[in-house]
């Protein structure tokens, strides 16, 4: 079977040709299209450090075969910023210190805006600290940082929850 | 990883033929198959990627009242479709405490029910495991089994089954739909899977190359939607698979108990169902004392399979806990942690 497979990755179309079906999504990104953004932790779908978003969707890439996305729409931690001005997550984390050694960073990002668009589409469930701390479970942060990570979560779903409604006006 | 052929069928017979060959294996998402075969548990020589399959991604309305899961239909889609969650708030509860959201996102109602056990010594492939490699022992017994199972065990084999939507699911008569070289049959989801006994190896009914293409719950499910809850017992507050676990649900009549629904997670290496507890809820008063008498019936078969004597008061006290649940009512609005007993801040006090 013919191994290549179209992606858009971060809004560029790529045709990448596969020699071995074993690939993974995660692989794939870091390996061979050089988007070392996304981080290897467990590569067993434990620690969340993978984390991207498929056709909108947070999943970890490490337990994902990169052949079976064919067509799919890939948003990694490289795309989330226009130019110098960061993403409202990528903004929140730092200024509510939602990281120490930051290598979850990438996932937790990732796994956050998933989790807002989530919760916009239901309704803003994801409005509590004790939600936020559930939905992000997926996410293990080894230096502990889970009490700047909510915060952050908290202040960047509000801030695009205002955006969304301002651009609704 | 081992090496295999990767194919993506396109149509359904063309799926079943690739399946139908030695050593292939059906590839949804993958969020079992492929951690088990980065870990040398699984090496299937062929990979069947069913996610091109059409039609199998739908969630179907019957005429009957009843509903048709297809089998790519992710589990977070499932638990967020309001219409569904609305007729079976247990089942969708019990898919919101499973995993974490990001494997809720790709895993698929099919892929769930064949999801391995979480037994550790069936993922150390150093260990003997009769369902790995049957015939060579079972280090489970005598080892760290404090997890295992208490009901339907054998010698060969005490590993439990880790599926949370299983658990409602079996609890409401569902059916699985599965497709063969010899055709399409049914399956009632109580008889799908087997307990271990002497071939722990074999963990379905599902003959080689039959593929899962939907689930069906019937509409008489949907009459326990005001008194349905899944409640889960985890070693820490999120993303973890059940110590126990039970899905309990009433249908209230005047006051009193028209029927109820019974199953438990977490005890044996299938979903199980306790028709002996429903049967002591039938016609009875909804109070404490008929729950912890449903609770006595629901386990007066278990048996520690090692360290695990715990699980079965544990197990009593949380299906009379669920009943208790049900029966003040399902909550209008998801809890901020499903399936949990605990809320708020008492989480992390």
């Amino acid at each position: 079977m013919d191994l290549s497979i179209t992606l858009t990755i971060n809004g560029a179309v790529r045709t990448i040709a596969l020699d071995d079906p074993r690939v993974t999504l995660l692989d794939l990104l870091r390996e061979r299209l050089e988007l070392t953004g996304t981080k290897k932790g467990c590569d067993r779908g434990q620690c969340g450090a993978c984390t991207v978003l498929v056709d909108g969707r947070r999943v970890n890439s490490c337990l994902a075969l990169a052949l079976s996305h064919d067509g799919a729409d890939i948003l990694t931690i490289e795309g989330v910023a226009h130019g110098d001005q960061l993403h409202p997550v990528q903004a929140a984390f730092i200024a509510h210190d939602g990281f120490q050694c930051g290598f979850c960073t990438p996932g937790q990002i990732m796994s956050a805006i998933g989790m807002i668009r989530e919760a916009q589409l239901d309704n803003g469930s994801g409005d509590d600290p004790e939600r936020v701390r559930e939905a992000m479970s997926g996410n293990l942060c080894r230096c502990g940082a889970y009490i700047g990570i909510t915060e952050a979560v908290l202040e960047a779903q509000r801030t695009m929850d205002e955006a969304g409604r301002r651009d609704a006006a | 990883m081992n090496r295999f052929e990767y194919a993506r069928p396109t149509t359904l017979a063309d799926a079943v033929a690739a399946g139908a060959v030695p050593g292939a294996a059906y590839l949804a998402a993958g969020t079992n198959l492929l951690d088990l075969m980065k870990g040398g548990v699984m090496r299937p020589g062929h990979l069947v990627d069913i996610g091109q399959l059409p039609g199998l991604d739908r969630i179907e309305w019957l005429g009957d009242g009843g509903v048709r899961i297809g089998a790519l239909v992710r589990n977070a889609e499932l638990a967020r479709d309001a219409a569904f969650a609305r007729r079976f708030p247990a089942v969708a509860e019990a898919l919101l405490s499973g995993a974490s959201a990001q494997l809720r996102n790709a895993a698929t109602a099919g892929g769930n029910l064949l999801q391995r056990t979480r037994c550790a010594y069936f993922y150390d492939t150093a260990s003997a495991c009769n369902k790995r490699d049957p015939g060579a022992g079972c280090d489970a017994a005598g080892g760290e089994n404090r997890l295992h199972a208490i009901l339907g065990w054998s010698a060969r084999c005490i590993a439990t089954n880790p599926s949370d939507f299983c658990v409602p699911l079996v609890a409401f008569d569902a059916a699985v739909e599965v497709a063969g070289k010899n055709g399409r049959r049914d399956i009632p989801l109580e008889d799908f899977h087997l307990l271990p006994g002497t071939t722990p190896e074999r963990e379905t009914v599902l003959e080689p190359g039959e593929l899962i293409t939907a689930l069906r719950l019937p509409a008489e499910a949907a009459g326990f939607a005001a008194n349905a809850r899944y409640l889960k017992i985890r070693e820490r507050t999120s993303y973890a698979f059940a110590v126990v676990s039970a899905a309990a649900a009433l249908r209230l009549e005047d006051g009193m108990i028209a029927e109820a629904r019974i199953a438990l997670g977490g005890v044996a290496l299938k979903p199980w169902r306790a028709r002996a507890a429903e049967s002591v809820l039938a016609g009875a008063r909804p109070d404490q004392t008929a729950f912890r008498r449903a609770a006595e019936a629901a386990l007066a078969d278990a048996k520690p399979s090692g360290d695990n004597a715990f699980k079965i008061e544990l197990a009593r006290r949380i299906v009379a806990r669920a009943l208790a649940l049900a029966a003040s009512g399902t909550p209008t609005r998801m809890p901020a942690l499903p399936a949990s007993p605990f809320s708020g801040a008492a989480t992390h006090a």
